[in-house]
């Protein structure tokens, strides 16, 4: 056996994220008097939409939410990302020792990453995510004077546009790949969610209407050492628009890793959950964009949901339903407004890296293959970031179903691993 | 493409890289080879393997195959495309105590005198060609001749060669069945005029009698560590826990990989077909690694997989007719060894269906010797 035992934390709730989700349900929980530990990866919570360096740049509502967070008595582990798991029990990395979770519930609430869909050019220097690009802006990329493209699908293009926009960055143009009927039906139809008409009207304030153009994607990029020039259709016409950065992406995927490897049940790519969040694994719930893409606001309802269903008390949550599944019809018209467009499951060529960990090309990749036979003879999704990238892109070009998940769900230590058998035992008497 | 169906001379049963490489030698005899496996290319045993190149002296039979096939793998290893990921690094195997140095240097002689090249190394020299072992070790033998490549890289490519030489590949085809002069599949006999039976750990299912049973094992892989790890590493006590049909072992062997990824083996269990991580188990391999390579512990593992070897009662493979059933042969039962020993299988087979000389004897592989052997102890 291992000379040292891993360290080990019991708990009423464990909660894998402090995004919206996580600290919603961490709050609940914890204020009802539970014991409650969080997992995140980042150094210090908030997610990837509140992702910051000081509170004071945040949205009160997300400060208000962290500052509860501060004061419920949830034990918050930043920096700990969670390797493996079995039943309640989890073992993670943190501090670059391994820990073992053990918990009555687990709530997952593992968010979100984008969807990059592989163009000519998509991995030259220069071109980011839209998440990404956020993330750079707020860790302090300078962007003052730099010309700007943003492309792709979803709101957060609006968001970033009006971010990098602020930030002293010149947008040239933001091009959203949903046909316009469908953008504005969706723009029509948010006076019912007034925080969310709110929003999207701040972010528009960033960018001239001139230069949102709905029905217009990326079709390759070109530079040299950098992006120089992105060229763009409407699908009838072609133009060019010099650049020096380019920030894009197709919206976001669930991160159902985790969920994936406890067992619980997946449909369309979510974890399928009850009325009250909870998985098809007993004691295993699930809340936020891991159970469909929806934005902070679905995350905070549904994360408040799970902690009451997780404490037992799921009458508790019963005022917050109704919310929860206007958010759901919300999250659904969502889908169907941004989803990519068949065009764009053709504008990667042969020599289009697909996967970016291994080189791997499109060319040496066959349709008929699988997930599975891809990785076997080009090591496609055999990376160091365990196809989180390309894995949701294939999947995408090809309709293909995922490869099975394995350990570790997230890169451990070897020291990490060797304590992998502490999930299925009991903790040692401290005698 | 000819509407009008020939039957093959031979149906080869399993595209893993013993039925890849038999495909390929058939083909090249002449014959008009089908191979049918029920997935694709090397998915199996193949996928899960660690790909070294080895000679093993467990037994003289054992060494006489490996060693020629190693050969064969040199021979051919000019001609491989980059995606066999072809390394000639060689094998290091770790004495860590005096008197396994003394077990080194009589494997060094066992090597040295059957032709094969090797090198005692002393603690000092051994340091110097792996600074990341621990220290002091004292010493190892090195086989320079040993190599590792990528198993299912090595599979496709044997079997697109099979098919530039005529043979046909036809994947998602499970064979229900084996009968004298035909193979079933989806109810239908196709006739062939000889099956070979290369499917590995299932080859039992097909083949009643074979005494074959998968021996489950994990491996681990890291991220990128260009120069940790430049050999083969293997400690001795490796070729005890391969031997011994102990309900569980682990060895420290571990590989680099071209891409500067470390290749962290071995384990062995006999628990049937559960593909499940044994905690456990991949817990004290991990651990017998890190005390071999400590700076291994800050390592990151990205990914741990499970596979099933074919075992045999005897660690030899099955090569040659299969007497029970008119027209039935037999390349199965590799255990730990099918990516070295493929080569030499496929061209002993070819070489008893053609009625050519073999370069090593076959009779130690012969795989009617297990009903004989049932027989004698009755």
């Amino acid at each position: 056996m291992a000379e040292t035992a891993p360290r080990r934390v019991t708990a009423d709730v464990a909660i894998v994220g402090a995004g919206p989700a996580g600290i919603a349900a961490a709050v609940r929980a914890a204020e009802s008097g539970a014991r409650v530990v969080v997992l995140d990866e980042a150094p210090r919570p908030g997610g990837q939409i509140w992702r910051h360096t000081t509170r004071g740049t945040l949205p009160r509502g997300a400060r208000r939410w962290l500052e509860r967070l501060d004061a419920s008595g949830a034990q918050v582990l930043s920096g700990a990302s969670v390797v493996d798991a079995d039943g309640p029990r989890l073992l993670a990395q943190w501090r670059g020792e391994p820990l073992v979770v053990s918990a009555e519930r687990i709530i997952l609430a593992t968010g979100a990453r984008e969807l990059f869909l592989p163009f000519p050019g998509w991995t030259l220097p220069g071109v980011v995510g839209v998440g990404g690009a956020q993330a750079l802006l707020k860790a302090g990329m300078p962007v003052a004077g730099r010309r700007v493209v943003v492309a792709g699908s979803g709101p957060l293009l609006l968001a970033v546009a009006a971010a990098l926009a602020g930030a002293g960055a010149h947008v040239a143009v933001v091009a959203e790949q949903a046909p316009a009927a469908a953008v504005r039906r969706f723009a029509a139809g948010l006076w019912r969610r007034p925080a969310k008409l709110w929003q999207a009207a701040r972010y528009r304030a960033g960018v001239p209407r001139a230069r949102h153009r709905p029905g217009v994607w990326v079709t390759r990029a070109d530079g040299d050492t950098t992006v120089r020039e992105v060229t763009l259709t409407d699908g009838r016409r072609t133009w060019t628009v010099p650049c020096d950065l380019l920030a894009v992406g197709y919206g976001l995927v669930p991160a159902t890793e985790l969920p994936r490897l406890l067992g619980c049940r997946i449909e369309r790519g979510r974890v399928h959950v009850d009325e009250y969040q909870r998985t098809s694994e007993p004691a295993i719930l699930c809340a936020g964009e891991p159970t469909g893409i929806a934005g902070a606001h679905a995350a905070l309802v549904q994360g408040q949901i799970a902690a009451c269903a997780a404490l037992d008390r799921p009458a508790e949550a019963t005022s917050l339903l109704a919310a929860r599944d206007a958010w759901r019809r919300f999250a659904a018209r969502l889908e169907a407004t941004f989803a990519p467009r068949d065009e764009l499951r053709t504008l990667a060529d042969a020599d289009t890296v697909v996967c970016r960990c291994e080189d791997v090309t499109l060319g040496r990749i066959d349709a008929s293959w699988g997930s599975r036979a891809a990785k076997r003879y080009t090591r496609a999704g055999m990376g160091p970031c365990q196809g989180r990238i390309c894995g949701a892109a294939l999947q995408y070009l090809f309709d293909w179903t995922p490869d099975r998940v394995r350990v570790p769900v997230a890169p451990a230590t070897v020291g990490t691993l060797v304590h992998a058998a502490a999930l299925n035992t009991e903790p040692q008497d401290p005698s | 493409m000819s509407g009008v169906a020939v039957p093959p001379d031979a149906v080869v049963v399993g595209a893993g890289i013993v039925g890849a490489a038999c495909a390929l030698e058939l083909a090249r005899a002449g014959l008009r080879v089908l191979v049918l496996d029920a997935g694709d290319v090397g998915g199996g045993t193949t996928a899960a393997g660690m790909g070294h190149l080895v000679v093993m002296d467990d037994s003289e039979e054992q060494f006489a195959l490996t060693a020629y096939s190693v050969r064969l793998w040199r021979e051919l290893a000019p001609s491989l495309p980059p995606e066999c990921e072809f390394d000639p690094c060689g094998t290091l195997w770790i004495a860590a105590d005096a008197a396994q140095l003394e077990a080194v240097r009589r494997k060094h002689e066992a090597y040295t005198a059957r032709g094969v090249a090797a090198e005692v190394l002393d603690g000092a020299a051994l340091a110097a060609c792996e600074p990341a072992l621990r220290a002091p070790l004292a010493g190892a033998l090195l086989v320079p001749g040993d190599a590792v490549l990528y198993p299912p890289g090595a599979a496709r490519h044997l079997l697109a060669e099979a098919c530039r030489a005529g043979a046909v590949f036809r994947g998602g085809s499970r064979v229900d069945a084996i009968r004298p002069g035909a193979v079933v599949v989806g109810g239908r006999a196709l006739p062939a005029g000889i099956v070979v039976n290369a499917a590995g750990a299932a080859a039992p299912e097909l083949t009643p009698g074979l005494p074959i049973v998968p021996r489950k094992g994990h491996l681990a892989i890291t991220d990128r560590y260009p120069g940790l790890c430049r050999h083969q590493i293997v400690e001795l006590g490796y070729l005890q826990s391969a031997h011994e049909m102990t309900a569980e072992s682990v060895a420290f062997n571990v590989q680099p990989r071209r891409t500067g990824q470390v290749l962290i083996g071995s384990s062995r269990e006999l628990v049937g077909w559960d593909p499940a991580t044994n905690r456990a188990v991949l817990g004290r391999m991990l651990e017998r690694a890190v005390h071999f390579m400590p700076a291994l512990a800050a390592a990151s593992v990205i990914r741990v997989w499970t596979g099933f070897r074919p075992a045999t009662p005897d660690k030899l493979p099955l090569i040659g007719p299969w007497e029970e059933m008119e027209g039935v042969w037999v390349a199965a039962g590799h255990e730990g060894l099918g990516i070295t020993t493929s080569l030499g299988t496929a061209r002993l087979l070819a070489d008893l269906i053609t009625g050519r000389t073999p370069a090593i004897d076959p009779a130690p592989y012969a795989p009617m010797r297990v009903l004989s052997a049932a027989r004698r102890h009755g």
